[in-house]
């Protein structure tokens, strides 16, 4: 006996293999965010680190942000207007656009944007800290790499995200508001007293909760991939291309499950 | 003193330490040499317990390292210093910044202290004019030097310098070489360098073991290594092609 199974068996070891190695990766990658949890609640707390990943994070995608989040709301506001107009119902066009941000595409669409800008470039930091034993030689002080390069990146994410989403929400809002009213004749009035009775609270804490939790998918996801990057240049490339995908991926995930929980 | 014992590992089925056994005096100069690819780096990390055996013990002064986990591990890296193959410098501090690091997160020493620890550590290694430049700023035998400086400012009782002078030319190789020997007569840490730099890193050990197939097939002071009638040590040695 070679220890090999009979041929027709090993489709199927080689089926369980696989469903094993996915298995290690999810038990790898769940236990990486459960340490760094772990390691949040006990002090010290890296101030100037967290300081700087919010603004590695969040001020630097600012930029991304106005921009994607006035465009956006423009095309909706253009839109939304051509087919309520059908309908005779233009005057529900602020309250349209400002669901449709408030609730969906504000913290979607500005997770999707600070993942391209700030989650790729922490997974290719990280994996170049990686690399070039940056992160051995922390280890080799007795300092603990995940308090110094995680956990306040995750932190940064939680906060900065919903802060980011208001930011793209608001501007997209006047987006809307430029085309809708300024530029198709809507009433000023109209426009954002409708908002007013139609937006309520419940909406925006939606929004809120689905921004703080993509900030701690996206930071999480960008992390466990710079830390556990291959070998050279290539397994940074690789590394930061699936921290992007997999972190889109949970993105629109975890959108349609917590529109489905949340109110 | 540093025992290892019977130290195996392999990866993915290739072994490639196949059960080492070394002891490295306290106060020493160490030096392992052997072929590139040949497992010095692999052995090196399971001695600052980056890497774990697949059997066999690394005992620092009566402690088995190798069963050690969390905080009682680096509680030994506390007496640790590291200088890593490129450097491993963070790049984004200044080379001052770099150096007082493992003092302000390890030590907590106050600012003066640290400035004052700092300024000598890179007057050591010739670096006064450096300390506000980034890594990328500077060149290869700067960043060793820069590395070496953090590695010895928190006054490691034992040093490990993994390939100090790969890179570099001859002349900042037997700069380096000769600031390792500088330092440590003035420190007298224990040193463990892992290097290929044949002949110029005889001068500097007191030991000299030599790793092959996995293993160390010949320890002792310089003289006797250059000397052996081993034909793989000599064919090292002398550079002779396969």
């Amino acid at each position: 006996m070679n220890g090999q199974l009979p041929l027709l068996l090993r489709p199927v070891e080689r089926l369980g293999d696989g469903a094993l190695s996915i298995v290690e990766s999810l038990g790898r990658f769940g236990g990486f965010l459960g340490q760094a949890i772990g390691i949040m609640l006990t002090p010290p707390f890296k101030w100037r680190a967290f300081v700087d990943r919010i603004n590695y994070i969040g001020f630097r995608s600012l930029l991304i942000i106005l921009l994607t989040g006035a465009f956006t709301g423009m095309v909706l506001g253009l839109q939304l207007y051509l087919t309520l107009s059908r309908f005779g119902s233009e005057a529900f066009l602020g309250p349209a656009v400002a669901l449709a941000l408030i609730r969906e595409l504000g913290p979607v669409l500005a997770a999707l944007m600070v993942t391209g800008r700030a989650g790729s470039a922490l997974t290719a930091e990280l994996g170049i800290m990686r690399i070039t034993e940056q992160i051995d030689a922390l280890t080799v002080m007795a300092l603990n790499p995940l308090r110094y390069l995680v956990v306040p990146s995750l932190l940064a994410g939680l906060v900065s995200f919903p802060l980011m989403t208001a930011l793209f929400d608001t501007v997209g809002i006047f987006g809307g508001y430029l085309v809708g009213v300024k530029l198709l004749g809507l009433s000023e009035g109209t426009y954002f007293g409708e908002m007013q009775t139609f937006v309520h609270m419940d909406d925006i804490m939606t929004g809120f909760w689905k921004s703080a939790l993509f900030g701690v998918v996206v930071t999480w996801v960008a992390t466990y991939k710079g830390f556990n990057v291959g070998h050279g240049a290539e397994g940074v490339a690789r590394a930061t291309t699936q921290s992007v995908v997999l972190a889109s991926v949970l993105i629109l995930v975890w959108d349609y499950f917590l529109g489905s929980v949340l109110p | 003193m540093i025992k290892v014992e019977g130290l195996t590992k392999a990866f993915r089925g290739q072994p490639v330490l196949r059960g080492v056994n070394l002891e490295i005096p306290t106060g020493s100069i160490t030096v392992i040499i052997g072929r590139s690819g040949g497992g010095k780096s692999v052995f090196l990390k399971h001695l600052i317990g980056l890497l774990r055996p697949d059997a066999g013990h690394v005992i620092v002064d009566e402690q088995d390292v190798t069963a050690l986990h969390g905080r009682a591990l680096d509680q030994v890296r506390q007496r640790y210093g590291v200088v890593f193959q490129g450097g491993a410098l963070f790049d984004s501090l200044t080379c001052a910044e770099n150096v007082a690091f493992p003092l302000r997160e390890k030590l907590g020493l106050p600012r003066a202290e640290t400035v004052r620890r700092v300024d000598a550590a890179l007057a050591q290694v010739s670096l006064e004019g450096a300390a506000g430049k980034y890594p990328a700023e500077i060149s290869g035998g700067m960043r060793k030097r820069v590395a070496i400086a953090r590695a010895l400012v928190i006054e490691p009782q034992i040093i490990f310098f993994d390939e100090p002078t790969t890179g570099l030319d001859p002349i900042l190789v037997n700069t380096i070489h000769r600031l390792i020997l500088e330092l440590h007569s003035r420190h007298h840490f224990t040193a463990l360098i892992v290097s290929h730099e044949i002949p110029e890193i005889f001068e500097i050990a007191d030991s000299v073991a030599m790793l092959a197939d996995g293993r160390i097939i010949e320890t002792g002071p310089p003289a006797a290594i250059q000397a052996s009638r081993n034909p793989v040590v000599q064919k090292f040695i002398r550079g002779e092609p396969e």
